[in-house]
């Protein structure tokens, strides 16, 4: 056990504190270029530096070549080089504004070292009721899986906070279940993008001193596709993501179209007190925040926190399925 | 609203379960034994459109629900 502890704390460790004191000097640089944001649910007109992915990429690639020094695992290369590759690409869209359809086709062609590395497991597990065998399903599940896990954390970056905080409560339920599920090598190789969310969660929260950018979101999001699919948690990763899910089901059935989502009108506007309130354009795409505020205006503070609610009761939905994977019927 | 929206995630993770379900009981055993060495593509073949004919329905039903849940919310 002795073996699978000290990695475990050497990286978390690594993981939280290279993010935790690479991120002040970033935010400097960035504001020295001008490379800044109107943060648009703010009074004042307020810029915010982006984006934030380089530090998030290098606590996840130190403190993955680490436990590759531990472990090594295939499955821990393929997380490097996917993650990386979503790096690079949220950055060239950080830094050049591209189509709609650059993001899925390139993350598509990210996940193949996954499939190169043969670090997947081609039978599906489901809660309950077992494994099911789909080894030609299971490669396209692969080219499918990061683009849509990526855009998804991507898709809920709308408010001070949400995507690095939504992150921590998803990637630590999918570790607790990989626990469960007693994966502990994946489960240990998982836990540095709770620590590197949670380091970053400590600028990014309200009020932001930096916006993680699709750089920083598509790392976040095709980590966590690679780990579901390298730990064959495919199905509970999917649950612990749901409210995220929900939201990109919501926008894709109002909007019917795969779109940049600079593209699309803001779903919300401002009180003249300062709080979010729904819009009444007809048009703007319905989102999770959207219905939040049905109810009636909140503060970005309030929405951030139904949202982490949400995100605690997947991820318990996601623990509990990981119990149910250990019986069958 | 917001109570529906945790019904709309606990609605979702039941039709996961239950989809998972299907899956295991139909596409599991599902095998093609004539075809030669070819009969496990060809299973696959099968076996991916029955997965996307499961993935449409599900979606459906989720659009459904969530019109039912949403405007049940929004009325009250």
């Amino acid at each position: 056990m002795i073996e699978l502890i000290i990695p475990a704390v050497i990286s978390c460790l690594l993981a939280f504190f290279v993010v935790y004191f690479t991120t002040p000097p970033l935010i400097k640089i960035l504001a020295k270029k001008n490379y800044a944001v109107k943060d648009m649910n703010k009074k004042e007109n307020v810029m915010i530096v982006r984006p934030g992915g380089p530090s998030i990429i290098l606590g996840i690639v130190v403190s993955e070549i680490v436990l590759y020094g531990f472990f090594q695992l295939n499955e821990i290369l393929a997380i490097i080089i996917t993650t990386t590759a979503a790096f690079v690409i949220g950055y060239v869209d950080d830094r050049k504004v591209m189509g709609g359809w650059f993001k899925p086709v390139t993350l598509a062609i990210a996940a193949l070292p996954i499939i190169f590395l043969g670090a997947y497991d081609s039978d599906l597990a489901f809660p309950l009721f077992g494994d099911v065998q789909i080894p030609l399903l299971y490669l396209g599940l692969i080219v499918f899986m990061i683009p849509i896990t990526g855009n998804t954390i991507n898709s809920i970056d709308v408010l001070n906070g949400v995507a690095s905080g939504f992150m921590v409560i998803a990637s630590f339920s999918l570790s607790i279940c990989l626990f469960i599920l007693q994966n502990y090598e994946i489960a240990i190789v998982s836990l540095p993008l709770g620590f590197v969310s949670l380091a970053f969660y400590k600028y990014h929260k309200i009020p932001s001193k930096i916006f993680p950018g699709d750089s920083g979101a598509l790392t976040f999001g095709a980590m966590y596709g690679v780990i579901a699919i390298v730990g064959g948690v495919e199905i509970i990763a999917a649950i612990a993501l749901l409210p995220a899910v929900i939201n990109s089901f919501l926008f894709l059935s109002s909007v019917k179209r795969v779109v940049e989502h600079r593209q699309i009108k803001n779903p919300t506007m401002l009180t003249p007190d300062f709080k979010l309130m729904t819009t009444d354009d007809k048009t703007a795409p319905v989102t999770l925040v959207r219905l939040i505020l049905a109810g009636g205006p909140l503060t970005e503070k309030q929405v951030a926190h139904s949202i982490f609610k949400l995100a605690i009761f997947s991820g318990g939905l996601a623990i509990i399925s990981a119990f149910m994977m250990v019986v069958s019927i | 609203m917001k109570s529906g929206l945790y019904g709309f995630l606990f609605a979702m993770w039941v039709l996961i379960i239950l989809g998972g379900g299907i899956m295991v009981v139909l596409l599991g055993p599902f095998t093609i034994q004539q075809f030669g060495e070819f009969h496990w593509i060809i299973a696959s073949g099968i076996k991916v459109a029955i997965a996307l004919i499961l993935v449409v329905i599900w979606i459906l039903l989720l659009s459904k629900l969530k019109n039912w849940i949403f405007k049940k919310e929004l009325n009250s």
